[in-house]
């Protein structure tokens, strides 16, 4: 169990640059992800800490000793790819074995550890099998079993979920929580989904073209973003343009179209300073209501429904208020409204985050 | 008509240009050979018909011929050991290049385009007396009186070598350019280096490949008349060649058409057993 540092890596593959310079600390037992949509440079930083790529510039250490030049055989890592990267000429056991025979371990205690990390992973029955006689499910936990088997300083998870099922990835999902925290590893974990990262993560880092957008808890990026599209990657947000009136010690007073003044609590506005400003209103906390409903406590105005995308237990809605469309996602009971009707979106100001201009 | 029945139907309506061609043009032939091996070639020069057991008696007794028949295999098995060490190494750089794979192939396609004869008479204008490599070590003063390097077993094996190559490198290179270059990612992520994450992962798996390779190039080498004619000594003859001097020289055709069945009956049991163990499959893929 070691911590990673990244300081001041870049990464540019010819004129191209992947990674602009980065500083990441990741502390000793944390599960991070690195999270952002394709080509953000999540998988190269991932790659680099595997040492699968080299940093043009910068230092890479892990349990606080530079690595840059130490070769990825010698780093003592376990990866589980996308595509599991399966030996399939190789049995389960022997795959799950591999790692052990550069260890100096016996065999004896080869086959114990291969046991043990088969029963971890669940699939103790396994051994004697070939991958390709396994569900991807099953050869998803076998590559989890053949990297954790060689305990690992650093777990790390290239998109291991995303060639699952649906069901099959939120149940993989609690699953990999559980064996993470059961031994404690430290843990980098790559994924362009932003409810895999919020559900698994102790740290999220939100990456978008070759940046580091921010670094927090699952509950700080996702209620505190700092940047727009930190809030638009983490659910669906609407954005207004406003100017920031008065910043007091409660709350940052907005003044945004459409809605009027809007006191945002000061933790969500940080960063700001009197001028423009934008006011950040997650899709999910815009609630639709009856026209003639009672709105007090609640900052409301009058819309019209647009498009209905009903999907059961929630429902998505896009609705035109003054010259712009917005959108809100609301848990639903019976029939949503319909489209075209005249409708109020209504917020509490407490869950609004203001951004600077 | 029923529909099933027109389906069952099609695909050998579709086979059916394929399968004449074949029929017509190499199945019939090889029954005249077979005819022809029981036939007996009189000192007149006249072919008696007949069913004669001479030249199957003669072709299976005469030391000669067996003695030839296992250095045409000796020659054909060096040189798919040498095509397997030179191809390998190629097509795992052709494999593992990046943007100019195409130019590769290409490249390894270019000698197709000239005339096997041709390319293998070259060597003449390279290693003859008055050849390329003769007039340079001359001009260096290396050497004061040419060198005989033709017209041996080595350049035969060299000619063999420069003919099937291509074939073993396309074969090898199919198997390895399919090969999921993050399994060797993950070995050495587990702690082995390049080298053992070579063997243990990417070599057994490129094991079909060079299998199918291998034997093309020995199936190829053992049948060739040509490369001996051109670049070996008289004592180099390899077995097809005494069915081109049974045929051709002597015509004596029955004795031939038994000697070339022979050899059939040698590499189709070889095919036979690689069929066996890994499959015609592999091969197809190799030649597409």
């Amino acid at each position: 169990m070691s911590s990673v540092v990244l300081k001041n890596i870049v990464k540019r593959f010819g004129s191209y640059t992947a990674v602009h310079p980065s500083d990441l600390e990741i502390q000793e037992g944390d599960f991070v992800t690195l999270l952002g949509p394709s080509g953000c440079g999540k998988t190269t930083t991932l790659r680099m800490i595997a040492g699968l790529l080299d940093p043009s510039e910068g230092e890479i250490l892990i349990g606080g000793k530079r690595v840059n030049d130490v070769p990825i055989h010698k780093r003592n890592l376990g990866i589980v790819f996308q595509n599991y990267a399966l030996f399939p000429h190789k049995t389960v056991a022997d795959n799950v074995a591999f790692g052990l025979k550069y260890r100096n371990v016996s065999k004896d205690e080869i086959a114990r550890r291969v046991e043990e990390a088969l029963n971890l992973v669940q699939l103790p029955h396994v051994g004697g099998r070939y991958p390709k006689e396994l569900s991807g499910g099953q050869q998803q936990r076998i590559a989890l079993a053949r990297a954790i088997v060689i305990e690992p300083d650093v777990l790390l998870l290239d998109e291991p979920l995303s060639a699952l099922d649906a069901n099959l990835r939120e149940d993989m999902r609690v699953e990999l929580k559980r064996i993470q925290h059961q031994i404690g590893v430290t843990t980098v974990f790559v994924t362009h989904d932003q409810s895999e990262a919020l559900a698994m993560s102790d740290r999220i880092v939100v990456m978008s073209g070759g940046r580091i957008e921010q670094v927090g808890t699952p509950e700080e990026v996702y209620n505190r973003p700092r940047s727009e599209f930190v809030a638009n990657f983490l659910g669906a947000s609407n954005i207004l343009d406003g100017v920031c009136r008065e910043r007091g010690a409660e709350t940052a007073t907005l003044e945004v179209p459409l809605f009027g003044t809007v006191p945002v609590p000061q933790d969500k506005a940080a960063g700001i300073s009197d001028g423009p400003a934008k006011l950040v209103l997650r899709a999910e906390k815009l609630t639709l209501m009856d026209a003639r409903a009672d709105i007090t406590g609640m900052i409301a105005a009058d819309a019209t429904v647009e498009t209905v995308d009903y999907q059961g237990q929630t429902v998505r809605y896009f609705v035109r208020a003054g010259d712009r469309s917005f959108q809100a996602i609301n848990m639903i009971n019976e029939r949503p409204f319909p489209e075209g009707s005249a409708v109020k979106i209504a917020f509490r100001s407490q869950d609004c985050a203001a951004l600077p201009g | 008509m029923s529909v099933e029945a027109r389906e069952a139907r099609q695909p050998w309506i579709l086979l059916s240009p394929a399968l004449t061609a074949v029929g017509l043009l190499l199945f019939v032939p090889l029954i005249f050979i077979v005819v022809y091996s029981f036939w007996l070639r009189t000192a007149s020069g006249a072919d008696q018909v007949g069913f004669f057991l001479d030249n199957w008696q003669e072709a299976l007794t005469d030391r000669f011929y067996r003695d030839i028949l296992l250095s045409t295999l000796r020659i054909a098995a060096i040189t798919t050991l040498v095509c397997a060490l030179m191809g390998y190494p190629a097509a795992y750089f052709i494999a593992r290049s990046r943007g100019n794979k195409a130019i590769l192939l290409l490249l390894l396609m270019l000698p197709f385009w000239i005339s096997y004869i041709i390319r293998t008479m070259s060597w003449i204008n390279i290693l003859g007396v008055s050849g390329a490599l003769n007039t340079a070590l001359m001009w260096t003063g290396l050497i004061s009186e040419p060198i005989q390097m033709l017209y041996n077993e080595p350049t035969v094996i060299l000619g063999l070598v420069h003919f099937l190559l291509p074939f073993m490198i396309l074969n090898v290179y199919v198997s390895l350019d399919g090969i999921d270059q993050t399994l060797e990612e993950a070995a050495t992520s587990l702690g082995a280096n390049r080298w053992e994450a070579f063997l243990q992962v990417t070599l057994p798996l490129s094991l079909p490949g060079l299998a199918a390779g291998g034997l093309l190039c020995f199936v190829l080498g053992a049948g060739t008349y040509i490369t001996p004619l051109v670049l070996g000594g008289p004592s180099d003859a390899m077995f097809a060649n005494l069915v081109f001097e049974a045929i051709i020289t002597q015509l004596n055709w029955p004795l031939g058409s038994a000697l070339s069945l022979m050899l059939l009956a040698v590499l189709g049991l070889l095919v036979a057993i690689y069929n066996r163990y890994l499959g015609m499959a592999q091969l197809m893929k190799g030649l597409g």
